[in-house]
Formats: C-alpha cells, sequence, structure tokens
C-alpha cells in the first residue's frame, strides 16, 4: 500500500515530538510562562488603576500642565477615602512612593483627616490638610502611574527618572547605584570565567591524559565539592582568609608578612571563593570535550615534524575549545547570579545584582523593580549565550 | 494506541509534579521560625510540650525573612506553612496585601495583657529583642565603650568595627553617635539634612567597618578578632559565652529594640490548631519557660513581672537596659527602605 508507506515519515515525525512535548509541556508551565509572568511587571503597571479607577481614567485625560483640574482633585479625595475604608489603599500608596518618597505617608494622613470630615473641594482644600498637594510632583507621580504601562521600572533600573515635565533626567548622584553595579556584576563573572580557564585548564589536559585508574579518583577530588552547600564552601574560606586565619599564620609563620594581609571581605576574597565555587563547572565539560580527542592527532602532528608547543596550539588546542566556550559561559552564567557568596566574603563595594533583586522581591515587594531589574541582566546574558553557540559552531571540531 | 495512553499518563504525571505543594490536607500544623538557637529555644520552650498536650502534631520549618516570601506563598496557592514569626515590616506589609489573619484579640487574653508594641491587627509578640555594641572583653580591657561615640572613637578604641550592611541600624547609630537623642532620630532622619548628617558621620567611621550580612557572622568575626567591637543582637553572644566559654559583653547604651510577631498565614488550612498554638504561645505561664532557654524579652505583661529576675538581665526586658533605648520605627523604612537602600548600596561601594 503506497499511501501508509508515504505516511510512515509523517508519523515518525510526530512520533518524535510526542516523546519530548512533556518535558516541553512541563517547561513551558513551570519555567517560561512563570517567568515572563514575574518579567511583565517591570513594563505593567495597574496598582493605581484596579484601586482607583476613576482617577486612573480622569489623569490620562488630563494633559500633565501644571496642576491638575478641580474634578480630578475631587476624584482622587474621594477614591481616597473609599480605598481607605476597603482597605487597599496601600497599594496605591507604595506605588506612588516608589516615584516621590513620602507619597504613602501622604496619601494615609490625608486619608485619616478626609475621614474626619475635611472639606474636599479641590485643590485648595488638599492644600491646607498638606501643602504638598499644591506642588506639581505628586500629580505627576499620579500621572506616570496611570497605567496600563509605565517606563518607571526600566528607567529607575538605569538611574534615570521622569521628572514632573516628563523628561527624562538622571537621578540625583548619590541615589545612582544600578549602572554601577551591573558594570560589576559583568566584571566579577568575567574575571572568575578566566581565572576557571587559567586553573580548570591544566587540571581537565591532566585529567583526560592519565589513565583511568589514575584519573578516576582525581575526578572524584573535584566532584567532591559538588556535594557540599555553596553556602559551607564559603564560610570554609572565611575561615581560611580571614585576619588570624590559616593562611595569614603561616606566612607570618615563614616570615613572608609582618603584618596579616587583608585577604577577605574585599573584591580579593569575592574572586578567590567564586572561583573555588565554580570550578568544577569549567573542568567537567572541558574534560568530556578532552576524553573525545584522540591521542593519534598528537602523534600524528609530531611525526609529521611539529614540535610539541606548536602540535599542541595548532593541533590540541582548537580542538578543545569548544569545551572551554562551553565551561566558560557555564561559569559566567552561574556567576552572573550570585549574591551569597559576594555577600559573606566580600566587602561593601562588592555587592552584584542579584543582592539587590533579592532586596526587592524579598524585603520591600516592589516586584515591579526586581522584575525591571532582572529584565536587564536577562538581555544580556541571552546575547552572550548566542554569541557562544555561534563561537563553539564555527570552530572547527 | 497503547503508546498514546503511555504518552497521556506521563503528561499527567507532569501535569500532577506541578501541582504538588498545594495539597496539604495531609499535612501537620507548621510553625516557621528562625532557625538555629532562637527555633532550639521555641522548641523546648513550646512546642514539644504543645504537641503532647494537645495530641496535635507539629511540623517546623525555618526561614530568614522577607514578606516576599510570604506574598509568593499566598498569592501563588502554596499552603505549605500556618504560623510564621514575622519582623516588624514584614507584618505591617503583609497586613496591608491581606497575607495575613486578623487575630481574635479576645481569645488571647484581651490586648492590655500585652506590651503595647506586641499587639497589631494581624499579629502577637513572639520576643522582644536588641541590638546592641557587643565586643570581646579579653581584648578591651578595662572600661569598654559606653555609647555610641565611643563606638566611633577609633582612637580610644582602635580596630575594625562590624556592622549590619544594611542603611536600617546604621542611620539610626550614626545619628546617635552624632549627639541626636534618641527620641529625635527619626524625626531627623525625615529630613533631607538629617539622612545627609546621618551619611556623613558613616563616613567617618567607613574605612573602619567590616560590614555583616548574616547576624550568626558576629560571634565569629569578634572570636577571630577580625572585629575590635560590634552591632549584635544580645543572644548569641551570650549563648557563645556559656558554650564557648568566650567573655563577650555587652553595652545596652541607645540600643534600638523591636519586637518579632506570630502570623497565621491568609491561606491556612488549619486556622483553628493555628490559632490554638498561638493562645498556647502567649500564656504567661508557657511563656516564662522561654526567657529559660533563650535570652529574650517576653511580650505578655503577666509574664514579665512573674519571671525570675536573673533571666531577665541580657535581655531588654531588664528596666537597666533600657534608659535611652530607641523603639525601631518600622513604620518609617516601610516608607524609606527602598530609597535609602538605594543610596546606602551606592555609599558603601564608593
Amino acid at each position: 500500500m503506497p499511501g501508509s508507506r508515504a505516511k510512515l515519515p509523517e508519523l515518525r515525525r510526530w512520533w518524535r515530538f510526542a516523546l519530548v512535548a512533556p518535558l516541553l509541556l512541563f517547561l513551558l508551565a513551570s519555567f517560561v510562562a512563570p517567568v515572563l509572568m514575574m518579567l511583565s511587571r517591570a513594563v505593567i503597571d495597574r496598582d493605581l488603576e484596579r484601586v482607583w479607577p476613576d482617577s486612573a481614567v480622569a489623569l490620562r485625560q488630563w494633559d500633565g500642565e501644571g496642576l491638575p483640574p478641580e474634578a480630578l482633585a475631587r476624584t482622587v479625595a474621594r477614591e481616597i477615602r473609599t480605598a481607605r475604608q476597603e482597605g487597599t489603599l496601600n497599594q496605591v500608596a507604595n506605588r506612588l512612593n516608589y516615584d516621590m518618597v513620602g507619597s504613602r505617608s501622604l496619601l494615609y494622613a490625608t486619608a485619616d483627616r478626609l475621614h474626619a470630615g475635611a472639606p474636599a473641594n479641590g485643590i485648595a482644600d488638599l492644600a491646607r490638610i498638606d501643602p504638598r498637594w499644591e506642588r506639581p510632583e505628586i500629580w505627576a507621580a499620579m500621572r506616570h502611574a496611570d497605567g496600563p504601562l509605565t517606563s518607571h521600572y526600566l528607567l529607575a533600573a538605569l538611574d534615570r527618572r521622569l521628572d514632573a515635565d516628563d523628561r527624562i533626567v538622571n537621578v540625583p548622584a548619590e541615589q545612582a547605584v544600578f549602572t554601577n553595579i551591573y558594570l560589576r556584576t559583568f566584571k566579577i563573572s568575567a574575571i572568575v570565567a578566566l581565572l576557571c580557564i587559567a586553573l580548570g585548564y591544566p587540571v581537565a589536559y591532566l585529567l583526560a591524559s592519565l589513565p583511568e585508574r589514575k584519573a578516576n579518583p582525581l575526578l572524584i577530588l573535584i566532584l567532591l565539592p559538588f556535594w557540599t552547600s555553596a553556602l559551607v564552601r564559603t564560610a570554609a574560606w572565611a575561615v581560611f582568609l580571614q585576619t588570624n586565619g590559616v593562611v595569614n599564620n603561616a606566612l607570618q609563620a615563614v616570615g613572608l608578612i609582618d603584618a596579616p594581609l587583608q585577604l577577605i571581605y574585599n573584591r580579593l576574597g569575592v574572586y578567590i571563593a567564586m572561583t573555588h565555587v565554580l570550578l568544577p563547572f569549567f573542568i567537567l565539560p572541558l574534560y568530556g570535550v578532552m576524553k573525545g580527542i584522540p591521542p593519534t592527532a598528537m602523534r600524528a602532528a609530531s611525526s609529521l615534524g611539529a614540535p610539541p608547543v606548536r602540535a599542541f596550539l595548532s593541533v590540541y588546542l582548537p580542538q578543545t575549545l569548544p569545551g572551554v566556550a562551553a565551561g566558560a559561559i557555564i561559569v559566567f552564567t552561574l556567576a552572573l547570579g550570585y549574591y551569597v557568596t559576594p555577600a559573606l566574603v566580600g566587602g561593601g563595594a562588592d555587592q552584584m545584582i542579584s543582592a539587590s533583586i533579592a532586596f526587592y522581591t524579598n524585603q520591600s515587594l516592589n516586584w515591579g523593580m526586581a522584575a525591571a531589574l532582572s529584565l536587564l541582566l536577562l538581555l544580556p546574558l541571552l546575547l552572550m549565550i548566542f554569541a557562544g553557540r555561534t563561537m563553539v559552531r564555527t570552530v572547527p571540531a | 494506541m497503547k503508546s498514546w495512553a503511555r504518552l497521556a499518563g506521563i503528561a499527567a504525571l507532569a501535569a500532577s509534579v506541578t501541582a504538588c505543594g498545594s495539597s496539604s490536607e495531609l499535612r501537620p500544623l507548621t510553625v516557621v521560625g528562625w532557625g538555629g538557637s532562637s527555633q532550639d529555644a521555641h522548641r523546648k520552650a513550646y512546642w514539644s510540650s504543645f504537641s503532647r498536650t494537645t495530641g496535635i502534631p507539629l511540623r517546623e520549618d525555618s526561614w530568614r525573612g522577607g514578606v516576599g516570601v510570604i506574598r509568593t506563598k499566598v498569592v501563588g496557592g502554596d499552603t505549605s506553612w500556618d504560623i510564621v514569626q514575622v519582623e516588624t515590616e514584614d507584618l505591617i506589609l503583609g497586613c496591608e496585601e491581606g497575607l495575613f489573619q486578623r487575630l481574635d484579640w479576645a481569645a488571647l487574653g484581651g490586648r492590655e495583657a500585652f506590651l503595647p508594641a506586641a499587639v497589631h491587627d494581624c499579629g502577637v509578640g513572639a520576643m522582644l529583642w536588641s541590638y546592641v555594641i557587643g565586643y570581646d572583653g579579653d581584648r578591651i580591657k578595662g572600661p569598654g565603650p559606653r555609647s555610641w561615640a565611643d563606638f566611633w572613637d577609633v582612637k580610644r578604641f582602635p580596630g575594625k568595627r562590624g556592622m549590619r550592611k544594611t542603611p536600617k541600624y546604621s542611620l539610626e547609630f550614626a545619628l546617635m553617635a552624632d549627639g541626636v537623642p534618641p527620641d529625635q532620630v527619626y524625626p531627623t532622619l525625615r529630613t533631607p539634612q538629617g539622612v545627609d548628617r546621618a551619611f556623613r558621620k558613616l563616613d567617618e567611621i567607613k574605612p573602619n567597618v567590616i560590614w555583616w550580612t548574616s547576624i550568626s557572622q558576629v560571634p565569629d568575626l569578634l572570636g577571630s578578632r577580625e572585629v575590635v567591637m560590634s552591632v549584635t543582637s544580645p543572644g548569641r553572644l551570650i549563648v557563645a559565652n556559656r558554650t564557648e566559654g568566650r567573655n563577650f559583653k555587652l553595652d545596652w547604651h541607645g540600643n534600638i529594640y523591636a519586637v518579632d510577631y506570630w502570623v497565621i498565614l491568609a491561606n491556612s488550612p488549619r486556622k483553628a490548631e493555628a490559632a490554638q498554638l498561638l493562645r498556647y504561645m502567649t500564656q504567661p505561664e508557657n511563656q516564662m519557660r522561654l526567657a529559660s532557654h533563650i535570652p529574650t524579652g517576653l511580650t505578655n505583661i503577666e509574664a514579665n513581672r512573674r519571671v525570675d529576675p536573673k533571666l531577665k538581665l541580657d535581655t531588654p526586658s531588664d528596666p537597666a537596659n533600657m534608659a535611652g533605648a530607641l523603639e525601631l520605627d518600622a513604620n518609617f523604612w516601610v516608607e524609606y527602605g527602598d530609597q535609602l537602600t538605594q543610596r546606602f548600596n551606592a555609599w558603601v561601594a564608593r
């Protein structure tokens, strides 16, 4: 039957898809969808709209020049009161507080005065409760939050903000922090990846060239740290490197130094501890690649007259580059997300961006800010991985 | 046909894996503390005897704070926790968000049975604790630091200082070191000039500070002589004195005190049992047991009155410790936390 034979490849293709479908669905439901939902908080802004529907409509209609029309002020005053009674005022108060610090107490104090019977027939009445109602800043903050989309979080993650006239301006110098932390995060990760290459390549080479009987115990030594928590390994480094720790005492006993060196609670400590924690992630993929290179290639090179260095550089090294790239990318990506290690062995100036993300996620509940910071961390990372893929692909196998 | 059925089975399995965590009917009542010696003390003082007398089995978990963790659980439908010990800012934010059950204060013995700071619509005080100056008595012989100005005085007490890497506490201590009386600290911090003043004072001590992030680092920093004195909570050092034979000393001048609270999560499937445990943990005769397991301030007024005065020595419950103390203003930190943390991180990196 010719018809069924033609169908067969088609069926096989579906069957192959069906094999991966459960994992694909699982990943979509448990990983991709939640991540996208979280990241969308960086630009979606419905807190004010949800609690103050009428004010949100009026704010969008207002042209934003100077002070708002009296009708808008009355609507806002009415919805402050109702939101306070329904216990939802905190959502607006927290959102406005991100833009203008002090909004939170302003809204709550105003709500209490309105509840006590203060008149609210316009801006002048509100200004008698608190003079800040007469200034354009609070109204601009409300207009920036009128939804459904916002640039506030992404701008803030780049140390920028919208001022009352909708111009993008730098935040005050003493508040500017994220650009620096991003640069620092990428720099630390890159240096840790380079250190892993420098330390890991010879080890992987040794493992790959030893007979299995000798390589296996060494491999277990590399794997051992995998079974210890990163926290414990970091704490161990603290004991090792501190002022009266093992390293300093030994150096002083030998007489190499007179006073203890500062090896920890600074950038040096971060590099040492992170390189140690991440080293196995570099060695293992490279070891896999090196095992796949036939030893005959080097022998062929030397039998054709290449000196050992030349044979290594032009025959062996190029074949290991995919492993180097894979290992370095794994280390770099993992390092970007580190924050426990820098927190424990770093100083004040060694904090990485994950610490800020954790602060906004856990402590202050400002998930819009956490999402914006994550998004800005994710984009260069995707570029990196894409670049790494092309790099691995163009290397002659 | 058969293979498709198998496939459907796999898919169902995958779905059930993603859905697990929300099935809570089978798990026992779950109480969440802060781990370490504090959790041990609560187990010995309350949880073991509660299970014994009521027959209600208890499961323990521990966490490191952050109301975001609870928001994720409640919003995400994860009902694995019932009672949690939270800090004041977490209590305020979580209560406003509706993450916590409102408490039945009549069942707890009325609001007036507790210290005013321990009473909140959504939470009841679990313990009263402080941040004080801690130092090693073997290293600073003779008179130790007696104020935050002394803490700042690196000429009289040379050596590094341990401070918590947060603007919270650091800014308050800096203002007190600069001579601001405790009751004026938060009014000063609410002005931009006051914040600038606090940062200027921190500038003075910055080269001599080692910042810690977890309170468990403090006994190690002091013990290894990495720092000569540190901001600390008293309990950890007292426990180290008892168990490791240390000679750590405390100075209570200008300490900042705060209350940790018990809350019942809004999505707890075992609210009745949780309320029963809450009543058990706040009754005077039960609370008095806590003080013998860890030096801590009690929140129940009667428990406070009846507890052995010796157990109060290293706690905020001893009035001698609390002259010139400052209560943490959680409302201030809920409002200014984002801005000041950002500025603090920028400052610390400079």
